[in-house]
């Protein structure tokens, strides 16, 4: 048990006490806005009922949430497997992938759907135009992300040895990431996860210019009408992300580094791989 | 002939389980990139690196200059208060609520920008904001005064605000791996606190540290909605150039330079990241 | 040698890629409905291809929906027209993209080709409308005679349907009352004037500049006075660069505002205080472009919106919305027009002026070249 010194303590809640003001307090100027009574001064909710009389938000809430969940899955998918590989058997690939994954940060999303025309006609032409579709685009414009926070996590463990000592085992490749590798990164997947939902929730550029309605299109939407209204529907995705991700990381909290850690003992950091 | 042969045979083994990755990729990011970079040569039925051309004139240059500054600045600002704050969540327990709220709060925000986001600033610092008026009232200075929110300094402030959290968010994990019996065995052999961060802690991370920071970077450079709200006139970074080249009702026609400035983008964000992947294989030199 | 076929293996799939976007997939079956009369719906050009009123109001309820785009709902009173013609005729509007510019109007034409969220009809600014005629499907509303001939085109391509005037709003309860332009350079204005947009890029604020150059003894030919006032007000620090928005001139952050007429009393509705003047002198004027997208998925639909915006009931709507009707003057006499609320558009001393196609050209090559500089 680490000794916290009292200067070290007061230093951390000093800190705490900066960080928060620093950001609670733009959201609290928000607040105060959207329940400002602009005809008769005073307090007033109306801007937060217009929200919810809205029938279409229902619907768009749903289709953003199951986009943020097929999202994630597919992003895990795709991207857990292949950084594993690359650390493993094809480490000439890394800067690569690395600068892949980067890619589609640099390229402005109101340039991007530009591109992006001829592979959607193909897209809807096979799997129809759900905004469901979307999925794809999103897993793009969420790679840099996850990409860095999973990279940060699988760093920190030693692959090889987990990996080689499954498989020697007699694990198959799917049980060694499945069940040896990804309990040890489960903080770099959590990570990705909450980033990847924020984003999905957030992203409006691409959704509103391909004509898909999503939450963030129908909030403009609504926003439209009149200051406090927009303030306080910005102000409600904020507070219905935090919530949706708090109730997530309380859920798994379950999740605890996997035994294979302990058994196996960690080498001392000059042996790990450079980067 | 035949190791060569065997190499490339190799290669592709190796290669093989990357190939849905790849063909994501291609699909969905490099057939759109490429398709925007033709149009930028490829107009009305001509070759032409006219618009490339263009990218070096007096406009486009100074929004290049300032993008880069705006980018780096909040980058780094972003990174290390970010990693302080990673720090300081890293240090409480695990399934503590203060440490779930906050990574919550964080992930969150890591993606707020936009209108909102420069609307909140505007009501807290600007003109009327709750914060101006009140230390006008307790203090009596004017804090919104000479209109410093719209300009390269607000810019900076307010694009802090999303780097912070997304900061949080990439280098937790990173934090996370750091063990403990690494920082017992420091302290075993002698070592004070200081020595143990200096020589144990800062290198391992640095490589994390510095991804994060490239991340910053292209995450700034790329950002637009929150700019083009508190500073609607002018283009002064390059993606508002790109909006209004690709959106302006008033001078048509320019999609062509839109997507030259898009290739811009790219290139410098390249540059960026060729230099950091020299930096990491320097500073983690002697991890090898 | 590896270098060499890196590069080569990098340009063949580069070469390849650029092939594959290229090609699209096979359209799916046009619309290729017919009305009585045996004209194709997308290329039906009066209310008589549909044998009358009642034909073009079956066929748009066949259609079921409509898209329309950059409608916002305190904008020219579009909340009201969408709801009122929703109920009319039991047609489902979506209003797609409602911050959306005249030149995202077309983006989106051009970037939703072929799927049934394109939209279906546009409300475009002068300069994009007149660029992209190409795009748009002639059709002549049965009140199309009774437009005068400058607001629209000889085959019904394009239609004016609303304008307004230039003029400055500003919050009567935290600054001094507005009279002329030169009001704004007072120090009482330190830091709270707002153009809305850039006008390089959007077509209100391109008109605000102009207003300015009027005042200041320039004209249509000559836009170099309001760009040197520009710079004077910057000078000043009375300029604000924010974006007005609605929650922005509500929070008391934008107090003074240059835009539409119609937009200005759109927010006196909002925020009692908030007054609306056209300075005096001429008067920049600038109406709207309303067209049919040629390849709208809804073509019955889009008609009978056209019919609605330009009847008796639709141009009211418009004047509710503090816009000035195109049929106006010719609704007055016929004793159609409501009476009050026109009676209660702003006042507006000077002639009205219009900024030709090739003042227009000229304006903004120079605004191009000289307003960042002014500015920045």
């Amino acid at each position: 048990m680490r000794r916290v010194s009292t200067s070290g303590r007061i230093l951390r809640v000093v800190l705490v006490v900066l960080f928060g003001l620093f950001f609670l307090f733009p959201l609290y100027a928000m607040a105060d806005f959207s329940t400002r009574n602009l005809l008769r001064g005073g307090r007033t909710l109306q801007a937060w009922k217009n929200l919810v009389q809205d029938d279409a938000l229902y619907a768009a809430i749903v289709i953003s949430l199951l986009l943020a969940v097929f999202t994630v899955v597919l992003m895990l998918v795709i991207l857990v497997p292949t950084m594993i590989w690359v650390r493993l058997r094809a480490p000439w690939a890394r800067g690569m992938v690395e600068f892949l994954c980067l890619l589609s940060l640099t390229i402005p999303a109101l340039v991007i759907v530009v591109g992006l025309r001829n592979v959607y006609l193909w897209v809807t032409y096979f799997l129809g135009e759900s905004a469901l579709t979307l999925t794809f685009i999103y897993v793009v414009l969420v790679l840099p992300f996850a990409y860095r926070a999973l990279d940060g996590a699988v760093s920190a463990i030693d692959l090889r040895t987990l990996s080689e000592a499954a498989r020697s085992l007699g694990a198959g490749w799917a049980t060694t990431i499945l069940r040896v590798v990804v309990p040890n990164i489960w903080s770099g997947i959590l990570s990705a996860a909450f980033i990847s939902i924020a984003v999905v929730l957030g992203e409006y550029t691409i959704a509103s210019l391909s004509g898909y309605q999503t939450l963030q299109v129908q909030i403009v939407a609504i926003g439209k009408r009149d200051g406090p209204t927009s303030v306080a529907a910005s102000l409600a995705t904020l507070l219905f992300g935090f919530v949706l991700l708090l109730v997530l990381s309380l859920v798994t909290r379950g999740r605890r580094r996997g035994t294979l850690e302990a058994a196996v003992p960690t080498p001392a950091p000059a042996a790990q791989p450079g980067g | 002939m035949s190791t060569a042969g065997k190499g490339l045979g190799r290669r592709l083994r190796e290669g093989l389980p990357l190939l849905p990755f790849l063909a994501f990729i291609v699909i969905f990011l490099l057939i759109p990139t490429v398709t925007v970079i033709f149009g930028s040569v490829y107009a009305d039925g001509a070759f032409s690196l006219a618009r490339i051309a263009a990218l070096f004139s007096e406009t486009p240059l100074a929004a290049l200059w300032k993008s880069v500054l705006l980018s780096g600045s909040t980058a780094i600002l972003g990174a290390v208060l970010g990693a302080i704050l990673a720090w300081l969540i890293v240090s409480s327990p695990r399934t503590s609520i203060f440490r779930r709220a906050v990574i919550s709060l964080c992930s969150v925000l890591a993606q707020f920008g936009g209108v909102a986001l420069a609307f909140a600033f505007l009501a807290t610092i600007g003109l009327n904001g709750v914060l101006t008026l009140w230390v006008q009232q307790h203090f009596g200075l004017n804090l919104a005064g000479s209109g410093w929110l719209y300009g390269l300094g607000g810019l900076i402030l307010v694009y802090t605000y999303f780097q912070i959290p997304l900061m949080v968010i990439v280098f937790v994990p990173a934090l996370e791996g750091l063990r403990e019996q690494w920082r017992e065995a420091a302290v075993s052999l002698g070592a004070s606190t200081w020595q143990y961060w200096r020589q144990v802690a800062f290198p391992l991370l640095t490589p994390a540290f510095l991804g994060a920071t490239l991340l910053l970077f292209a995450n700034a450079f790329a950002a637009y909605a929150t700019a083009a709200a508190l500073v609607s006139q002018g283009s002064p970074i390059v993606p508002l150039l790109i909006r209004s080249a690709l959106t302006s009702e008033v001078v048509l026609g320019q999609a062509g330079f839109a997507y030259a400035l898009a290739l811009e983008m790219i290139v410098v964000v390249a540059a960026v990241m060729i230099a950091y992947s020299a930096l990491v294989r320097r500073t983690a030199r002697w991890l090898q | 040698m590896k270098r060499s076929r890196r590069l080569a293996a990098t340009a063949a799939s580069a070469l390849v890629v650029v092939a594959l976007a290229a090609c699209a997939p096979p359209q799916k079956g046009n619309k290729g409905d017919e009305t009585k009369s045996g004209v194709k719906v997308g290329e039906a050009t009066s209310v008589a291809d549909f044998g009358g009123m009642d034909g073009l109001v079956e066929a748009a309820k066949k259609d079921g929906e409509l898209n329309v785009i950059a409608l916002p709902p305190d904008w020219a009173n579009y909340g009201n027209i969408i709801k009122a013609f929703g109920d009319k005729y039991g047609i489902k509007v979506n209003s797609a993209q409602p911050d959306a510019a005249s030149q995202d109007e077309i983006n989106a034409a051009n970037q939703q080709k072929g799927k049934s969220t394109a939209p279906d009809v546009f409300d475009l600014g002068q300069s994009v409308a007149l660029a992209n005629t190409a795009l748009f499907a002639p059709y002549k509303v049965s009140t199309f005679d009774a437009i005068p001939a400058q607001f629209k085109d000889p085959n019904g391509t394009w239609v004016n349907d609303y304008g307004g005037y230039m003029s400055i709003g500003y919050d009567s309860a935290n600054v001094p009352a507005i009279m002329a332009v030169n009001d704004l350079l007072k120090p009482e204005y330190r830091g709270k004037v707002a153009l809305n947009g850039d006008p390089t890029q959007a077509g209100a604020a391109f008109s605000g500049v102009m207003m300015v150059a009027l005042s200041q003894g320039g004209s249509p030919d000559n836009i170099a006075p309001g760009v040197e006032f520009f710079k004077k007000l910057k000078e000043a620090g009375n300029f604000l660069p924010v974006d007005p928005t609605p929650a922005t001139i509500e929070s008391g952050q934008t107090p003074v505002v240059i835009d539409w007429d119609y937009l200005n009393a759109a927010e006196t509705k909002k925020l009692p205080t908030w007054r609306v003047v056209v300075p005096l002198g001429p008067a920049v004027a600038g109406y709207y472009f309303q067209a049919i997208n040629k390849g709208a998925p809804h073509p019955a639909a889009a008609r009978l919106w056209e019919e609605f915006l330009y009847s008796d009931e639709g141009q009211n709507l418009f004047l509710a919305g503090g816009a000035r009707p195109v049929r106006a003057e010719e609704m007055l006499t016929a004793g159609t027009l409501d009476k009050t609320a026109y009676d209660a558009l702003p006042k507006v001393a000077g002639p009205p002026v219009i900024v030709s196609v090739e003042q227009n050209a000229a304006a903004t090559k120079y605004l191009a070249d000289n307003w960042a500089k002014a500015i920045g």
